[in-house]
């Protein structure tokens, strides 16, 4: 099982948290900077796995994460799941979201949370990992962004011309994140 | 109405989205707070406009903001009313926005139930994808029982996407509602081998997770799959069927030899790594007695912790600290290799490499390796690695009884340096350490009190620290130990001194108790040396210091202080008076804490068995009726100092109530005589014993080492000199072997310890207290019952119950009319007998097969089930089914259990001849191997049929193959074609329970070629794993009666179908049969092909070679055949729901139709079906009279759907398809069979 998936930046600002069981807010905080803590004063090349934490605690769970340019993708899981298979989710999470926004960088996660979210909820489900083909998963996301787009249809013309507007004032988006080519541990 | 909505849009587009927000926060980074506060009452004034667009805008921001750690729990109906709108953009919204905020006690989700079973029952597929999402996260005990039904039926859904969902879902709620696992279970495992992989996988996963907790239950499962282990490819399936059976194999060994051959296969042939460490951690767990397969993982686990890649070494070092367990020898040969590790810049693999230095020690390194843990805690930055350090030095020193420990003074050194590690969490341990030490090895004895009366002179560095744990906790162990074995305290009076120093008061109550007890003792030990002394000066010189110091402990703030404080003033302050009228006090104040003292074992508390009689449950007084509630906060008080105290104690293995000398005395000869007369109990070594005295009777060696060293100078011991001290004096033995005259006289030393060369100084007594009639076991109490798995802890093998099925809404009226105990919800169509009739339908089950059931009830039955199907779904979908089963009956019960059992038992078993014959294999077909093992077992099964064949028929393997089980099917006098939709629900284990054999001739082998001496017939099998890949079983029997052996089968192979061979031989090469034919005996074996176009029919023309051995010599002979594959034989007969078959047949999917019609032989259409249904692989979806509907599928995935109708004695078939081709050739065959 999966207890949390958080993705923050270099600074520990969250981009993404999504537990699998109830925390309070505050203490959903508490965890995400302990977290921070503990991954941000790794060298990047020491291994990917990490004990202690007494908040995501107990013996059972361990973090496995991955940092990639301004980001760490951080999941918390239990001795059911395989590390190596969880280190590829995260790898197979990372290369769904920069198809979906081609050339993922960290601006597109904090202005599409919600795209980010459903993205998530393809690939592991409650706490479950729930698929791990790219292919099927990205034909889902298509199939889902065809019926929003059909769903919104000519009313939300206006709207998007107007976000485009606003998106004139954006600073110039730096596609940061380059992906860089792991071995592919597990592949299907 | 246009212009209003026109007029909506644009006000929305003036509303702030979530990216505006995300932008303001930005914009606004000094005052964030200010600006967030004035977003959210935006936000509430979204979320109280009509406009659902509206709302979900404002919800998305929510979202945002609770990731930010707002709370967001507030707006919970606001989400509900998103989560209910009919577009699927604003429902995902709301669905994200409860997953992401709402939890058990969310009191609103109450309100959802009905919402999210609309949804799941959605046309849309996403519409119910998102809502099982969500659902995921905040499912509660009520909706997981309300909604179970509902998940149930999108399990069988037609589309992979809900299945995948709905299975993975029923795991959380079975957590929630742990009655729902046994209705669910059959249709769970069914799962198991669902056509598409991503549902084979979640139901993998989610049985993997049951039987992680529980795996006792899942065994019978073990089967299944080991099958799934040697078809899948999917890797991720492979790796959580692995883990799974680590849990399953310590429950039942046979399994673990089972699995070694392909287990170890794996291990050299996957390139996975995951894979490969799970399979690893698999062999470890399951078989770490097999040394060969335990050699191979350590080899590979050699390779992983070289890596450069620092998640292999790590994951390397974790494998190897469980085979560390079991096979130290093993691991001890890569000592380098893990010391290396221990220099690691990475601290979590530092910390894996500590874990196995555990295992590394003995003797002759551990000075050194604790010399070198020390640097490094030296080194370390990070209280939380140092503490480890500290932890594992204690561990790999103390580990059973200090075995490895040859110098106690060194290590009493160790301990003392330790205490000047700043900021260590592991103060107590460090002292029951120097507890235990000090009284059960007695020979230290002087050299410890030596050392903590420094200690306790230097005690100010120590008690600045004085947090809970911390360092401060040693002084607790100074104190007992100078007091208890004051008689070899060079100046006791210095000692009494230093714990009577004012600064004492700083520390922790519990510790300031003991020094109070313990000047005490020290007061009696040097008043009795006063005494001899007759130094009556010094005497009440004394006695004036401790009444003029005691007091600074009366007033202390600690209750168990102040009393102790008291009671020793008045105390003294008699003695005191005694002294001054001259009375000799001395023996009489040593004598309050005369004897010797042994450690408690752990746990000896909890194992005095409870005399009998005594309730300890039972209210002594009856409880108070109500206590005032002002009087808590002082118990609560006392409370934390109780347990505190307690805990400690329990830590340092010493009892505080000190037994008189006389019981003492007692005790210690009856627990000499118990233990004389216990056979369980670990003796002290006589010859150990016999040391112990001797050292403590001669000069022990510490003295003289105290002689030359001084250690009076201000600061502790050193325990580098020790290490120094055992190199040279293993050089000084080296070089001398024989020096009977040394220093350290080494005669009181047991013999057998001279394997190590090194020889203890010291001997370690084992005595520890254990209270009288204690149960020795060490089993750890059981798991706490309020642990969620706990319940979930069920007999899955069970047959259901007629009460075990899931809560289904239904109006009152009808639960009203039903009598108790009828699981059979009665039917309102047509049929009005129907309570007659279901009666009369058990008493049918019991005497199955001997009654022809006639057609009427059939029918009645049928109805009868969907009928209630209907009542209990509350909607006019046929496809819910209730998962009661129907026929409960005991006898038969027992008969299946029973068969269950003798199944698994078979399964197991069968490996016992198997991997000879396997390995047989192997040599020469590395390749196929997987195959042949399937196939030899299947050649063990049914040879094991046809023993028992006269007898009774037996359930082979559960599911084995489909195909075995549809013959099975068939012995059902209806055979196949008459299975209604409400018998597909019952589950294997009574479906796969024949009844009467009774067998309409119906055999789907066909002949392939025969001869004189061979006759051969085949049948091929399908299956839903592998789209490319047949089956093709031919059964071999032998005519003559002469041995037939070195059979040899060969086809020409098309661009087609081609016979997987083993690797390295070409098209050419002839595939040997692995085994011989006995005379007049059959035999079965497996050929697999692998298919690429399944639209047209096939032959291929082959030869089969066998030589026949007769007593006149042997002659080689041939048999030429054509293996005919027809089209009906690519499609697997898939059950399909009503529902199911409207959609898919409405969807237009289905573009190819064909129809044909003839006159065919049978008249009763019965038989029609059932012969379609059996020689076609089709089932049966629904049937109206004369009319019915089949489904298939081929094995790649094509649906087949054909409407069977009898007109006038002719029969017509209509058909829809995806792919034309195979239609027709299908059609074709059905024609060919039945004309």
């Amino acid at each position: 099982m999966i207890k949390a998936i958080l993705v923050f930046n270099n600074h520990g600002k969250p981009r993404l948290s999504k537990f699998y069981q109830y925390f309070p807010e505050d203490v959903q905080q508490q965890i995400v900077r302990e977290t921070f803590h503990l991954v941000s004063k790794r060298d990047d090349n020491v291994c990917n796995f990490l004990e202690g934490g007494r908040l995501i605690g107990g013996s059972d769970y361990k973090i496995i994460y991955r940092h990639y340019a301004t980001l760490f993708f951080v999941f918390c899981v239990d001795s059911s799941e395989s590390e190596l298979g969880i280190l590829d989710l995260i790898q197979v999470f990372v290369e769904t979201l920069d198809k979906c926004f081609e050339n993922v960088c960290e601006l597109d996660l904090i202005f599409h949370v919600d795209k980010v979210h459903n993205i998530l909820s393809e690939l592991v489900m409650g706490g479950m990992v729930l698929e791990t083909n790219m292919s099927e998963i990205l034909t889902r996301i298509e199939e889902q962004s065809k019926l929003e787009k059909s769903e919104a249809g000519i009313t939300a013309a206006p709207a998007r011309a107007v976000s485009a507007m606003k998106d004139m004032n954006l600073p110039q988006k730096i596609k940061d994140i380059k992906l860089p080519d792991l071995p592919n541990i597990l592949k299907n | 109405m246009a212009l209003k909505k026109v007029k909506g849009t644009l006000e929305r587009v003036l509303d702030k989205n979530l990216q505006d927000l995300v932008r303001g926060i930005r914009n606004h980074k000094e005052n964030e707070g200010k600006y967030i506060a004035e977003c959210i009452d935006e936000i509430k004034q979204e979320l109280r406009q009509e406009n659902q667009a509206v709302k979900a805008n404002a919800v998305n921001k929510l979202i945002y903001l609770q990731m930010l750690g707002y709370d967001i729990s507030w707006a919970a109906f606001h989400i509900i009313e998103v989560m209910s709108s009919t577009k699927y953009t604003i429902k995902r919204i709301g669905y994200i926005a409860a997953s992401q905020s709402f939890h058990e006690s969310t009191d609103v989700l109450m309100l959802t139930t009905n919402m999210i079973r609309k949804d799941l029952s959605s046309q849309n597929m996403y519409d119910a994808g998102i809502a099982l999402s969500g659902l995921s996260c905040f499912v509660t005990p009520d909706l997981a029982r309300d909604l179970a039904n509902d998940i149930m039926t999108l399990m069988t859904s037609t589309r992979p996407y809900l299945r995948k969902k709905a299975v993975l879902i029923m795991y959380k709620v079975f957590l929630q509602f742990p009655e729902a696992l046994r209705p669910a279970f059959p249709r769970l495992k069914e799962k198991l081998e669902d056509p598409d992989q991503g549902v084979q996988s979640a139901a993998v996963n989610v049985i993997c997770e049951l039987a992680r907790k529980n795996p006792q239950n899942y065994l019978s499962l073990a089967p299944l799959f080991f099958k799934l282990m040697t078809s899948s490819t999917n890797n991720w399936v492979l790796i959580k069927i692995i883990k799974l059976f680590s849990a399953l194999t310590p429950l039942e060994p046979r399994l673990g030899k089972k699995l070694i051959e392909p287990l170890t296969n794996l291990i050299h042939s996957t390139s996975a790594m995951s894979l490969l460490y799970e399979c690893i951690n698999t062999v470890i767990a399951g078989i770490p007695n097999h040394t060969a397969s335990i050699q191979l993982c350590v080899q590979k686990l050699r390779i992983l912790i070289e890596d450069s890649d620092q998640n292999l070494k790590y994951l390397g070092l974790l494998a190897m600290s469980k085979i560390l367990a079991t096979h130290p020898k093993s691991v001890q040969s890569h000592k380098d290799l893990i010391l290396q590790c221990l220099d690691d810049k990475d601290e979590s693999i530092r910390l894996r490499a500590l874990d196995l230095i555990y295992g590394m020690v003995s003797k002759k390194n551990l000075m050194e390796i604790v010399k070198k843990l020390m640097v490094h805690m030296d080194k370390a930055e990070g209280t939380h690695y140092r503490d480890e350090l500290l932890a594992k030095i204690v561990e790999i020193s103390s580990q059973s009884n200090y075995q490895y420990i040859t110098n106690f003074e060194w290590y009493v050194s160790v301990l003392v340096e330790l205490t000047r590690m700043e900021g260590t969490r592991h103060g107590r341990m460090i002292a029951s350490q120097m507890l235990d030490v000090a009284i059960r090895v007695q020979a230290i004895r002087p050299f410890a009190v030596a050392q903590m009366a420094l200690l306790l002179e230097n005690s100010y560095i120590l008690a600045n620290n004085s947090q809970r744990n911390g360092i401060c906790e040693v002084l607790y162990a100074a104190a007992w130990i100078c007091g208890e074995f004051s008689q070899h305290l060079k100046n006791p009076r210095e000692a009494l001194e230093a714990m009577l120093k004012p600064k004492i008061t700083t520390l922790p109550g519990h510790i300031q108790s003991v020094f109070v007890q313990n000047i005490l003792k020290l007061f009696g030990s040097i008043l009795k040396t006063l005494e001899e002394n007759e130094d009556q000066e010094n005497m009440k010189e004394l006695c004036q210091l401790l009444t003029s110091k005691l007091p600074i402990f009366v007033q202390s703030a600690d209750l168990e202080v102040q009393e102790r404080a008291c009671c020793m003033l008045q105390l003294v302050k008699y003695v005191q008076k005694l002294i001054e009228k001259g009375a000799k006090v001395g023996d009489e104040v040593g004598g309050l804490f005369a004897g010797d003292l042994n450690p408690v074992a752990p746990k000896a508390q909890r194992k005095v068995p409870v005399p009998e009689g005594l309730d300890l449950d039972k209210w002594i007084n009856e409880p108070l009726s109500e206590s005032s509630s002002d009087e808590e906060p002082t118990t609560s008080i006392f409370a934390i100092n109780h347990e505190d105290s307690k805990s400690f104690y329990k830590e340092e293995k010493r009892n505080v109530p000190e037994p008189t000398e006389e019981e003492l005395e007692k005790r210690r000869e009856q627990r000499k005589i118990e233990q004389m007369h216990n056979p369980h109990y670990l003796r002290m070594d006589k010859k150990s014993k016999k040391a112990s005295k001797v050292e403590e009777t001669e000069e022990s060696p510490v003295m003289q080492i105290d002689l030359s060293i001084p250690l009076h100078v201000p600061g502790l011991a050193s325990s580098d000199k020790y290490l120094k001290l055992a190199s040279q004096d293993r050089e000084k033995s080296r070089k001398k072997t024989k020096h009977g005259k040394q220093k350290k006289k080494k005669k009181g030393q047991p013999e057998e310890e001279s394997d190590e060369d090194v020889a203890a100084q010291h001997a370690v007594s084992t005595l520890v207290d254990m209270p009288e009639g204690a149960n020795t076991s060490d089993k750890e109490d059981e798991r706490n019952s309020s642990d969620p798995f706990k319940r979930l802890d069920m007999d899955l093998d069970q047959p259901l119950r007629d009460d075990e099925i899931l809560p289904v809404r239904s109006h009152r009226i009808v639960v009203d009319s039903l009598e108790p105990g009828d699981e059979e919800v009665k039917p309102k169509k047509k049929h009005k007998k129907v309570k007659d009739k279901d009666k009369e339908e058990k008493k049918k089950h019991r005497k199955e097969g001997k009654e022809k059931k006639s057609k009427k009830k059939q029918k009645s039955d049928e109805a009868s089930g969907s009928a209630s199907n209907l009542l209990m779904t509350g909607e006019s979908s046929p496809e819910h089914v209730p998962v009661a089963n129907g026929l409960p009956q005991s006898a038969e019960q027992e008969k299946a259990d029973q068969e269950k059992e003798n199944d698994l038992d078979f399964w197991m078993n069968n490996n016992s001849t198997e991997p000879s014959k396997t390995t047989e294999n192997e040599i020469k077909t590395p390749e196929v191997n997987v195959e042949y093992a399937n196939v030899s077992s299947e050649e063990e099964s049914q040879k094991e049929k046809k023993t028992k064949k006269k007898k009774e028929k037996k359930p082979k393997k559960e599911k084995k193959s489909k195909k075995d089980k549809k013959s099975l099917r068939a012995d059902y006098e209806e055979a196949e074609g008459i299975t209604t939709p409400s018998k597909e629900q019952v589950p294997p284990s009574q479906a796969d329970t024949p009844a009467a054999v009774q067998l309409p001739s119906m055999s789907s082998y066909v002949t392939l070629g025969e001869n004189d001496s061979i006759k051969m017939t085949y049948d091929i099998r399908t299956s839903h794993q592998r789209g490319d890949q047949i089956i093709v079983s031919v059964v071999f029997s032998n005519l003559t009666e002469h041995t037939i052996k070195d059979l040899e089968f060969n086809v020409m192979e098309t661009m087609n179908l081609k016979l997987i061979r083993s690797m390295g031989s070409t098209h050419h090469d002839p595939i040997k049969v692995p085994f011989i034919l006995l005379p007049n005996s059959q035999n079965e074996g497996q050929f697999a092909f692998t298919v690429h176009e399944i639209k047209v029919a096939q032959k291929l023309k082959g030869t089969l070679t066998y030589i026949l051995k007769m007593n006149e010599g042997s002659t080689h002979e041939k048999v030429d055949f054509k293996l005919g594959f027809p089209c009906s034989f690519f499609l697997v007969a898939t059950p399909c729901k009503g529902s199911g078959f409207t959609t898919l047949l409405e969807s237009g999917d289905l573009t190819e139709k064909s129809s044909i019609q003839f006159t065919p032989q049978d008249s009763e259409f019965q038989i029609i079906l059932a012969k379609v249904c059996f020689y076609h692989h089709f089932r049966v979806v629904e049937q109206v009279e004369k009319n019915a509907s089949v489904y298939s599928k081929s094995i790649q995935g094509h649906p087949v759907c054909l409407l069977i109708k009898k007109i006038n004695g002719d029969i017509k078939i209509d058909g829809k398809s995806t792919e034309g081709n195979l239609l027709s050739n299908v059609l074709q065959e059905i024609k060919t069979t039945l004309v």
